[in-house]
């Protein structure tokens, strides 16, 4: 297998397609480590055009966790748009790194990180590209090991042909570990091929090895069970934790593009995990217990990394940033520390309470003041319990109110439509929130000049979530509800031209829900629309519905089931769900009491604040809640000027 | 507020920064580099640069030029030393000089460009050469953010020649006796000097003239390089430097 660079040749097609920069790699922090002097060899990628897959962070930290090692060397690539594509394929330019411009195939292990499922059929480029079976059946010893991970690797299913291996959970140490086994394996002779080293893998009970298990299927279309094939492969596959984030502070020297993307800030992630329990959120569910980072943890990354990137704004990162214990201390701190230098700071918050005024006024203190959002999801209070957002009409009137008086003139609001036993009046709400918030602002201004923006995304059930049982709404049904909605705001004279309104067609949520409950089947459909020229299927402009819904007649001829099965189709108690050998650490049966308790409007509290009730995470993954407050502060650094 | 004017380079692969690339890179630079930058007032303060006739994404640059305010006098080669090491190799800051006078931009007369032709026979080039320079206009069209415009290509054009010592820039494309060293295929390489008129004429319109007087098309994408840009000697048909006003005005001592 010949490294050599192939940037000679991608350089004469690059004067040919657009945005040429996001070929050429040699971004500010990144590496390029002399191939030979290593002896195990990632190439990572993430599956989406480089703009959106450079700042991802979950990338980026094993780029830099992996490199630090002695002897371990971490490329990354991204999917070339289509025009490059064409020209690679003409003139038989593989896929390649933007490091070193190596050729993936040549690697040892092919990570591939899945923030969503859309990314597949990109996935499916890009092994052709690189010259990988697309099937890992097909696979010899000399191929990579093709690896999924992030958050849609909490069901690999649909993909289970096409990987070799999955981790779930985070990826700091997993890495690491599955370095170790690689590296023992190569110095070892390669004993057993690939076979081996997939098995050594499956052993340690973390890495998911679909090959290993057999999917045995009712007459109804349902799964039987799922069984393990080989001596030693564990029932069940683990998720990881990485406990104390303080102890792992990446990136350190976060990348730096030329090209322009769609973060262009520097990004810190202040706690990882969320126990709020709102129930459509897979990502709060998958990632319990809450870590968080120190205050003065926070501090040092954004000293190090501000001085690393010269990047003119931060973002504090996590899934719910207003709820860290410290919060208030660390945007103060910040925003007094780098005062003098223009450093924006943001923070992305969906809690609703007039604490996060103070917030936002401490944030756009060095900085500009942009419009405000907030997430109630629900328009009405009876679907706000379903979905555990507790959140009252009242707090969000009175944090609008607020915001309006310090200053703001634009609210943004996101909501979902097509949540579990939703009907058309809970969406119609959300246009009489709109209204409210609108009345409010008025009255607190005494301006008429107020705005507000909603904007409404469909809701997908998730695996490893109380509504993972749930029917998800067709599109037909989402569009409809959406329309009343856009009328009757519309129609509101009073209010109608004052209210922005932002949603998405009931389509693509209908090819996500597909990806996410699908099972080993799926495998047929996401091929068949690659091989029909589906790609970059989280862009308006390249997904085609149409395409999908041809393609899943095709594959799953003659399975008996269908899109509809596996999307608006409600799931009983005792069905064997794809990820169920998938430990996520959450106990099935409190799922389905809370899945229950959504039914019944009954809501749960969060346990960072009140006592544990035993969704079953740290038990089962021997972890704990780990929160602040610490009391210590930031103190303002003076800028040393040479 | 002290000013300063700088000269800067797009080498490699780096010529395909677009001029929004290199701003945001640059920026960035600053920061790091902690240069006391001025600002400007407003909402949204934003560090004083100002850019002038950005080349082209995917053209390489020896010559390129920009200015800042500082909001603290710094001295001018230090200051240059400091950015070009915050800076990716290719993006090289090359010059720097305290603004004396004024008018920078009017300077700036005419570029001087390298065009790179793989693929080409010297004689050939020399013979399209001649002929896009008898004749008197040449009719050329690119697409506008207007549509498809069409042009004279000819007129702005101070100087075309085929370069007799056939050495290439140093980027790596080393190039000796009209051959490619690296694939023993021919090469010619013409040295253009094209005066900043309005439209702006620039090197793939000269190609596209090329095409259109004498059917000369290369079989790959030419290879562009502004070598200078600056006051136009329009009896030697050569560019001088921009920055020498500059240096002359500097006090003794400096
Ligand atoms: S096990 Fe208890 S403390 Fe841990 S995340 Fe679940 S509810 Fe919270």
């Amino acid at each position: 297998m010949t490294v050599e660079s192939v940037f000679p040749r991608l350089e004469a097609l690059l004067p040919h397609v657009q945005k040429p920069i996001q070929y050429v790699g040699g971004e500010l922090n990144s590496t390029v480590k002399d191939w030979d002097a290593c002896d195990v060899r990632w190439a990572l990628m993430y599956p989406d055009a480089y703009e959106v897959g450079l700042p991802n962070q979950g990338t980026m930290i094993l780029y830099e966790v992996l490199n630090e090692r002695e002897g371990v060397l971490a490329e990354r690539t991204y999917s070339v748009w289509p025009d490059l594509e064409a020209l690679m394929r003409e003139h038989g330019v593989p896929q390649f790194t933007v490091d070193a411009h190596r050729p993936v195939a040549a690697f040892d292990v092919f990570g591939l990180s899945f923030s969503t499922e859309l990314g597949y059929t990109n996935m499916l480029t890009a092994l052709d590209l690189a010259g990988i079976p697309l099937e890992a059946k097909d696979r010899t010893v000399d191929h990579p090991v093709v690896l999924a991970g992030g958050h849609a690797a909490f069901n690999p299913e649909p993909i289970a042909d096409f990987i070799d291996a999955a981790v779930i959970g985070d990826g700091e140490q997993a890495v690491l570990d599955i370095t170790e086994i690689v590296r023992a394996w190569k110095a070892e002779g390669r004993p057993g091929g690939r076979d081996e080293l997939l098995l050594r893998l499956a052993k340690t009970g973390g890495v998911y090895i679909p090959r290993f298990y057999d999917v045995e299927y009712l007459p109804d279309g349902r799964i039987g069970r799922v069984v393990p094939n080989r001596p030693g492969v564990p029932w069940r596959v683990s998720k990881h934790t990485v406990m104390d984030l303080d102890e792992w502070p990446y990136p350190k020297q976060p990348l730096v593009p030329l090209a322009e993307t769609v973060h262009e800030r520097m990004s810190v992630e202040i706690f990882r995990g969320c126990t709020r329990g709102c129930r459509f959120c897979q990502a709060g569910m998958i990632t319990r217990p809450v870590r968080e980072r120190s205050i003065t943890g926070i501090g040092e990354m954004v000293e190090k990394g501000l001085k690393a990137t010269g990047f003119e704004e931060v973002g504090l990162l996590s899934l719910s940033s207003a709820d860290h214990s410290e919060i208030a201390d660390i945007t103060k701190g910040l925003a007094d520390r780098y005062a003098e230098d223009k450093v924006g700071l943001s923070l992305p918050s969906t809690r609703v309470d007039a604490f996060n005024i103070d917030l936002a006024n401490e944030l756009s203190r060095n900085g500009r003041r942009s419009g405000l959002t907030f997430a109630p999801e629900g328009g009405s209070e009876r679907i706000r319990k379903v979905i555990n957002k507790m959140v009252s009409e009242e707090d969000l009137i009175n944090t609008v109110g607020a915001a309006y008086g310090n200053g703001w003139r634009q609210v943004k609001l996101y909501f979902m439509c097509g949540l579990p036993t939703e009907t058309d009046e809970d969406v119609l709400q959300i246009g009489t929130m709109a209204k409210n918030v609108i009345a409010k602002g008025r009255e607190v201004t005494g301006t008429n000049d107020i705005r507000c923006t909603v904007s409404i995304g469909g809701f997908v059930p998730k695996p490893h979530t109380p509504f993972q049982w749930a029917p998800q709404l067709s599109a037909e049904a989402t569009d409809e509800r959406l329309a009343k909605l856009r009328d009757s705001i519309r129609g509101d004279r009073k209010f109608g031209k004052n209210i922005g309104f932002r949603y998405h067609d009931g389509k693509p949520g209908i090819v996500e829900g597909l990806l996410s409950r699908g099972d080993r089947r799926i495998g047929a459909v996401i091929r068949a629309v690659y091989e029909d020229g589906g790609r970059f299927d989280g862009w308006r402009e390249y997904f085609s519905y149409d395409r999908w819904m041809a393609c899943a007649e095709k594959g799953l001829a003659g399975t008996g089931v269908d899109v509809d099965w596996y999307t608006t189709r409600e799931r009983t108690y005792e069905e064997v769900l794809p990820w169920d050998h998938l430990d996520s650490g959450l106990d099935k049966d409190w799922l389905w009491e809370d899945w229950q308790d959504a039914l019944e409007e009954v809501e749960v509290e969060d346990c960072r604040w009140t006592p544990c009730f035993d969704c079953g995470v740290c038990p089962q993954m021997d972890t704990t809640i780990q929160i602040g407050p610490t009391g210590k502060k930031l103190l303002p650094l003076t800028v040393v000027n040479s | 507020m002290q000013r300063i004017r700088l000269r800067y380079t797009k080498r490699g692969r780096l010529r395909f920064t677009s001029h929004r690339d290199f701003q945001r890179a640059f920026e960035r630079a600053l920061r790091r580099s902690s240069v006391p930058m001025a600002y400007s007032a407003g909402f949204t303060p934003h560090p004083k640069v100002s850019y002038a006739n950005a080349a082209p994404t995917g053209v390489a640059s020896e010559a390129e030029y920009l200015e800042i305010g500082l909001a603290a006098h710094r001295d001018p080669e230090l200051l240059r030393k400091q950015l070009d090491e915050s800076l990716p190799p290719g993006l090289d800051i090359t010059e720097a000089v305290e603004v004396r006078t004024a008018n920078f931009v009017e300077r700036l007369e005419a570029s001087e460009w390298q065009l790179r032709l793989a693929g080409v026979e010297p004689a050939e080039a020399a013979a399209a050469v001649a002929a896009f320079l008898a004749a008197e206009t040449v009719e050329v069209q690119r697409m506008t953010k207007n549509g498809l415009r069409t042009f004279d290509a000819r007129g702005a054009v101070a100087a075309f020649e085929v370069d007799s010592a056939q050495v290439g820039n140093g980027n790596d494309t080393g190039t000796e006796s009209g051959s490619d060293v690296r694939t023993a295929t021919p090469c010619a390489i013409l040295r253009l000097v094209v005066r900043h008129a309005t439209p702006a004429v620039r090197p793939d319109d000269v190609l596209s003239g090329l095409r259109a007087t004498a059917d000369l098309a290369p079989p790959v994408p030419a290879e562009v390089t502004r070598l200078a840009q600056g006051p136009l000697d329009e009896e030697s048909g050569t560019v001088t430097d921009p920055l020498a006003l500059d240096r002359a005005a500097a006090p003794a001592g400096q």
